[in-house]
């Protein structure tokens, strides 16, 4: 598999995803915890304490971040990476290239991670640096130079790189599947907001399920509060690698048998 | 099968959409050269062209293209470059930024990618707007900007899909010198179109469909002489139309004759040529009759194509 034309997959799907305005909306879903943190920056005159306030950003990162944003940025980015070329029909100027069908798929799917992990990556770090900055720069210091904000933030962002990682693979898959991604993603959601009432076995076989095992600041109180049979950061590096590789690999199976279906004569 | 590695080969190829024919039981072999597929809309051309570079798959039956077979993209796409009759282009990209990508992906470095974009490029005389964005071309420059996709990885076999559509009469004269000259390098040049006049032109072979099946193939004299039974006409302009109908009318052999509008020439058609060549002769020695000229009506791909497929498109073999 050569590298050098999955760059070249990779950089030419990210100059489609900027010129084809396909950005407005994983932008705008990016926007709203920045958007949201600097809005409570500015309007709310008395902010909660420092250690409440990790506490709101742990409800906002599990509720929120990790389980629409994300979730559905991905969708939005991944799902198009195959199917978006069939319904413009530009698909063959991928077909008809002398390459392994695999090296499209990885290379859409580099372009797709690349992508959400800037956007997402950016919009779980900056709303965190801002909203532990409420307080003054003195007890942000502290918290992120003398406390365990750094190792915080660096564990968020670094859930939010493997969120991408893990659902990138679901919806990269279901782009090939379904041609309208409203439908799988809103089953995906369905599936991981579900996983905490469902039976250990099952709750395996999600993406959420190794992410929110590792989160650094658990939730207090609600259905998400409860982890059953945690994996550890190993544990959870390593299932949601295998599960990924294990997506990407029918991936590569799909496209080798993909075909281009907008015959016309 | 028996790989061919001189031939494009069709082994009862058949190809449904659901229960919708695509074509079928199709056994073809093309060899070098320029090979027309001709056929109307719906006749199964474009997914032949489809078929042949490995876009779709066969529902029955085997392809190979030089003996390689479709499905192993990494040796089959160095050699088979496919102008598509898709006239749609990933957003925001320019002419020569495509075909540099695409060089890219097929293993070139950026300098070679660069050199053969050019080439190509130049080929197709699209010089000057290469650096602009394919969605502001007319129709005639995007299908420059495919054809020079198409040419520009050096391909053995080259496949156009109505290459000629939407071009000026000056591109097409351009690109038909083009597909010619790749011919004479040996290169398998297949070219659908509906242009009959032109694919006449340039054809040493013609491939004719209808209702996916192939109804006709070999060069156009072959083709025409498949069908004996089919009646030859001749135009034979002249001083004297009329005694030269009249006589023809007296003949058995001879089915049509029609006066041309302008009086100065008839139209003859006979079961038998040589037959109604003679006749001619006769009549000229005979009456002393003034001939301008005398020439074959329907030796063309489009009188073939007119009477193998008919006005409706239903086939008549």
């Amino acid at each position: 598999m050569s590298i050098e034309q999955i760059g070249v997959v990779a950089g030419f799907e990210m100059r489609k995803f900027r010129a084809g305005r396909k950005w407005f909306f994983p932008l705008l879903l990016a926007a709203a915890p920045v958007s949201l943190v600097s809005l409570l920056l500015l309007f709310d005159p008395h902010p909660p304490s420092n250690s409440d306030i990790t506490r709101v950003f742990a409800v906002m990162f599990q509720t929120f971040m990790l389980r629409l944003m994300i979730l559905f940025g991905c969708a939005l980015v991944f799902a198009n990476l195959y199917q978006g070329d069939m319904v413009t029909r530009t698909i063959h100027f991928y077909l008809l290239a002398p390459v392994r069908r695999e090296v499209l798929v990885a290379g859409k799917y580099l372009a797709g991670l690349l992508i959400t992990s800037v956007l997402y990556g950016a919009s779980v770090g900056i709303p965190n640096i801002l909203i532990h900055s409420a307080n003054g720069q003195a007890v942000a210091e502290a918290h992120f130079f003398g406390g365990p904000g750094m190792r915080e933030l660096l564990t968020y962002v670094g859930i939010a790189l493997l969120a991408c990682v893990g659902y990138g693979s679901v919806f990269m898959l279901t782009g090939f599947l379904f041609k309208n991604p409203a439908v799988p993603a809103a089953f995906v959601l369905v599936w991981e907001s579900a996983n905490v009432f469902l039976p250990s076995a099952l709750q395996k076989i999600s993406v959420v399920h190794y992410l929110q095992s590792i989160v650094p600041v658990p939730i207090p109180i609600g259905p998400f509060a409860v982890i059953t049979a945690p994996a550890s950061v190993f544990g959870s590096v390593t299932g949601l690698a295998l599960f990924t590789v294990a997506v990407l690999i029918v991936n590569g199976l799909l496209m080798r048998k993909a075909e281009i279906n907008y015959v016309s004569d | 099968m028996t790989a061919e590695p001189n031939r494009i080969v069709f082994t009862d190829v058949s190809k449904f959409y659901g229960e919708v024919l695509g074509v079928n039981k199709i056994n073809l072999k093309i060899g070098p050269g320029i090979t027309s597929l001709v056929g109307p809309n719906g006749s199964g051309k474009t997914t032949l062209m489809n078929l042949m570079t490995g876009l779709i798959r066969p529902t029955r039956g085997e392809i190979e293209v030089l003996g390689t077979r479709t499905d192993a993209p990494e040796t089959f796409y160095s050699m088979v470059g496919y102008c598509t009759q898709f006239d749609t282009f990933p957003k925001g990209v320019t002419g020569f930024g495509l075909i540099y990508s695409v060089l890219r992906l097929h293993g070139r470095t950026r300098r070679e990618a660069e050199e053969q974009a050019w080439q190509a490029i130049e080929q197709v005389h699209m010089t000057d707007a290469a650096h602009r964005r394919v969605a502001a071309y007319s129709k005639g420059m995007r299908q420059r900007i495919k054809l020079a996709l198409a040419v520009a990885h050096h391909p053995t076999v080259l496949v156009l899909d109505e290459p000629l559509n939407g071009l000026d009469p000056m591109a097409r004269a351009e690109s038909i010198a083009l597909f010619e000259k790749l011919a004479e390098e040996g290169l398998f040049v297949i070219i659908s179109s509906h242009i009959l006049h032109e694919v006449d032109l340039m054809s040493d072979c013609v491939v004719m469909m209808s209702n996916g099946y192939v109804v006709a193939e070999g060069d156009i004299q072959e083709v025409r002489e498949e069908m004996s039974e089919h009646p030859i006409g001749i135009r034979v302009r002249c001083d004297r139309p009329a005694l030269l109908a009249s006589r023809a009318f007296s003949e058995n052999h001879v089915v049509e004759v029609r006066i041309e509008d302008d009086g100065a020439g008839v139209l003859l058609r006979s079961r038998s040529v040589d037959q109604l060549y003679a006749l001619v002769n006769r009549v000229v020695l005979e009456e002393a009759l003034k001939i301008e000229g005398v020439t074959p009506v329907d030796e063309d791909v489009h009188s073939v194509y007119s009477y193998l497929i008919g006005s409706n498109g239903a086939g008549r073999l």
